[in-house]
């Protein structure tokens, strides 16, 4: 029902002042009550209105400005000399002090006090009042007694963009450990928002306000290292496939960067500096399936180029994308490289043509592995982290890793060995939790599990002391943890425990191994004997691709079969049903085809 | 305490020329830096100036302030507790050093030594 009042005015009068004047009331629209919209509605008894007495309350956050403190010194000017001395003047301070010392005043406090002073030092010398006497029986005490394994968050370091991104490489500074490069980028492919920044962060560990350096590439890092010889010098991989170099001296641009015909073809996930007698040579590892080295005083081409080609062809269409690399310095001749495809890569850098580069694989994984590790105490034994589990290899037995976790919910996304206690490593998910695993305490679950940030942690980086360790997050906060002394000292006979426990294991699948393949030899004889009696029922041996189109005839026949059959019996439901639902049973039939055959074979 | 240094008063007699008291000194603060393990004397007057130091300058001025501020804290604690008390000695222990600190009413002696281990 619509209400309308007209209200009229001539254009000429538009613009003439407002005369006010007094009429009576009008009634413009009188609405009855209608009787008939009663049976539109029922009445409702009874009616249900929900009551409550209870205390109100009201639930109010504050959150407190961020306090930012800064460390600043003052400068004490000397003072207490009388208001005519100079404190500068040499000869004038001599004076005054020659002054004092022959006041009798003087000399007689300092004989008194110098008594007593006297038989304090002495005191001193004769017996260490605060020796620790029980320091042997402490000893054995901290032995026994099980500290509960523990670690607290000492700092956070935010990102100080608008636009968080993630901090997908940590590089602890080699000499101290007061600076923590971190690398930032969104890893989310083309999702990076237009306006993020670039830059990333070099920051001094007392100082969680702001960073120490900024380092500005053109693309964003996706990986940073410190070279470890030279603290100065740092190389970043981007997201463009171009590595970088730093020289902090020099300021935050970088020195030379990597022409990007030469480079990457996708971002580089890893690069690591090579021990050389130079100490300017890295390689680095990108997901376009190639290992390129680098000398950094020419970042002009690689120098040496491996194509990641499992059939050792060098074809780089075939080629594995690379993730992660390893390295060890006690073995410069020996690298590995993790690839997304969840296989290991062990190769030879020293080898004359490319298909001896590559010496073995070692698969397990069912997703990229993201991290991958030697163990500083036993290298023989390595560590990977991909999917959902963190597998521990040892380098002899190529079928499977010799000790795994069990596939936890979320994935993992980085770890690392503790360098200072061959058992303990640490893993990171994407549910925001840090693992301690101590593989001479539990093997089944981490000995300590902390949830360090609601979003997913990235990558995480001990240092080398063993006790503080810094992990990056989604949204670019890293946060720096101090673990338990117990996860950071030596056990006694830790090392004969760990490389006992991992013979044991690698012995185990070393029987599995040998056994499966026994197994699998009884089958191929088996097979082959039973072949050879179908052979004079079938022509030989047929190719895959003759089996493939065998079985794909024999599959639609059988279709076409159970078809037919069902058409026949429609044809007999027709005469009871209209035309219109026929032609729907049809349609239906058409287009479920294998599942209706699927239900006569139930039915049969 | 007080009835050493009356026994100090007479004995000395004070008399006699300042060079004797003088060299006295000397030796009493030469022979508290011979001593095993001391690092540092210095005598502080009231004012916080250091009279006489065997360290350097800045260092001295350093000490000489904040054991002061120490001392006056120290003292006013002591007194406060006990008002009858008064503070003697004052002995800081610290991980590298011992700091030891004789207060005086207007002069300090401070003494650095490293213990006996």
């Amino acid at each position: 029902m619509e209400i309308v009042y007209v209200y009229t005015k001539k254009r000429s009068e538009f613009g003439r002042q407002c005369n006010f004047s007094d009429r009576p009331a009008e009634l413009h629209v009188d609405i009855l009550p209608d009787s008939s919209l009663a049976a539109n509605f029922t009445v409702r008894d009874p009616c249900n209105v929900t009551i409550q007495c209870a205390d109100e309350m009201s639930e109010h956050e504050v959150n407190t400005e961020r306090f930012e403190s800064e460390s600043r010194g003052i400068n004490h000017v000397e003072g207490g000399w009388p208001k005519d001395l100079n404190p500068d003047d040499m000869e004038a301070t001599i004076r005054y002090r020659k002054k004092v010392e022959k006041d009798e005043h003087y000399q007689n406090t300092i004989m008194q006090i110098a008594g007593l002073m006297e038989h304090c030092i002495r005191q001193n010398n004769a017996t260490d009042i605060y020796e620790d006497f029980l320091e042997d029986e402490d000893e054995e005490d901290v032995e026994e007694s099980e500290e509960q394994p523990s670690a607290k968050t000492i700092n956070v370091f935010r990102d100080p963009n608008e636009v968080k991104r993630t901090a997908t490489s940590l590089s602890w500074h080699p000499d101290g450990n007061h600076k923590l490069a971190v690398a930032y980028s969104s890893l989310e492919f083309q999702r990076a928002p237009n306006d993020m920044n670039f830059d990333s962060y070099i920051w001094d560990i007392e100082n969680p306000n702001k960073p120490e350096m900024t380092l500005k590439p053109v693309c964003p890092l996706v990986c940073l290292e410190y070279n470890p010889k030279d603290s100065h010098i740092l190389i970043g991989g981007s997201y463009n496939g171009q590595i970088a170099y730093w020289d902090t001296r020099k300021g935050s641009q970088p020195v030379e960067m990597s022409p990007i015909e030469f480079s990457h073809r996708d971002p580089v996930y890893k690069a690591i500096w090579l021990q050389s007698k130079t100490g300017t040579d890295i390689f680095s590892a990108s997901t376009d399936g190639q290992v390129l080295w680098w000398d950094i005083r020419k970042m002009s081409e690689p120098t040496e180029r491996l194509v990641m080609d499992p059939t050792k062809k060098g074809n780089i269409d075939n080629s594995l994308g690379a993730i992660s690399l390893e390295f060890e310095t006690t073995m410069p001749t020996k690298f590995m490289v993790g690839t997304e495809q969840g296989l290991v890569v062990s190769c030879n850098r020293k080898a004359k043509t490319p298909a001896e580069k590559i010496v073995c694989t070692y698969s397990g994984h069912h997703g990229p592995v993201y991290a991958l590790q030697r163990n500083p105490f036993f290298p023989k034994n390595f560590l990977t982290v991909g999917d959902w589990t963190a597998r521990i290899w040892s380098e002899d037995i190529k079928e499977s890793s010799i000790m795994w976790t069990k596939y936890h919910i979320a994935h993992l996304l980085d770890g690392c060995w503790s360098p200072v206690r061959p058992s303990v490593f640490f893993t990171v998910k994407m549910d925001g939790t840090l693992d301690v695993w101590d593989i001479l305490f539990k093997q089944n679950d981490p000995t300590l599990c902390l949830k360090v940030c609601d979003e997913a942690l990235y990558s995480i980086k001990v240092q080398d002391n063993g006790r503080f360790l810094a992990c990056g997050s989604q949204l670019g906060t890293t946060t720096l943890l101090e673990i338990s002394s117990g996860l950071c000292s030596l056990q006694k006979n830790e090392k004969a425990l760990v490389s006992e426990m991992f013979e044991r294991e690698t012995k185990r699948e070393k029987i599995l191994e040998a056994r499966h393949r026994e197994m699998r030899l009884k089958e191929r004889s088996r097979s082959e004997q039973s072949r050879e009696d179908e052979m004079k029922e079938t022509d030989g041996e047929e190719s895959v691709e003759e089996l493939v189109a065998r079985a794909e005839k024999e599959f639609f026949h059988i279709i076409e079969n159970e078809r037919m059959k069902e058409r026949n019996e429609e044809k007999d439901k027709d005469q009871e049903k209209g035309v219109c639902e026929e032609k729907d049973f049809q349609e239906e039939h058409e287009t479920n085809g294998v599942s209706s055959f699927v239900r006569t074979e139930i039915s049969l | 305490m007080k009835e050493y240094c009356a026994a100090t008063r007479t004995h000395g007699g004070r008399s006699t020329p300042d060079l004797s008291d003088m060299a006295e000194v000397e030796d009493t603060l030469k022979r508290i830096q011979a001593q095993h393990g001391v690092i540092g004397t210095i005598v502080v007057n009231g004012e916080g100036i250091p009279i006489r130091t065997t360290l350097d300058n800045s260092t001295s001025v350093q000490y000489a302030g904040l054991l002061h501020q120490l001392t006056m804290k120290a003292r006013s604690a002591v007194r406060d507790i006990d008002p009858q008390n008064e503070l003697t000695f004052l002995r800081i222990r610290s991980k590298k050093h011992e700091i030891m600190v004789a207060p005086d009413k207007e002069y300090l002696l401070i003494a650095i030594q490293n213990p006996s281990e």
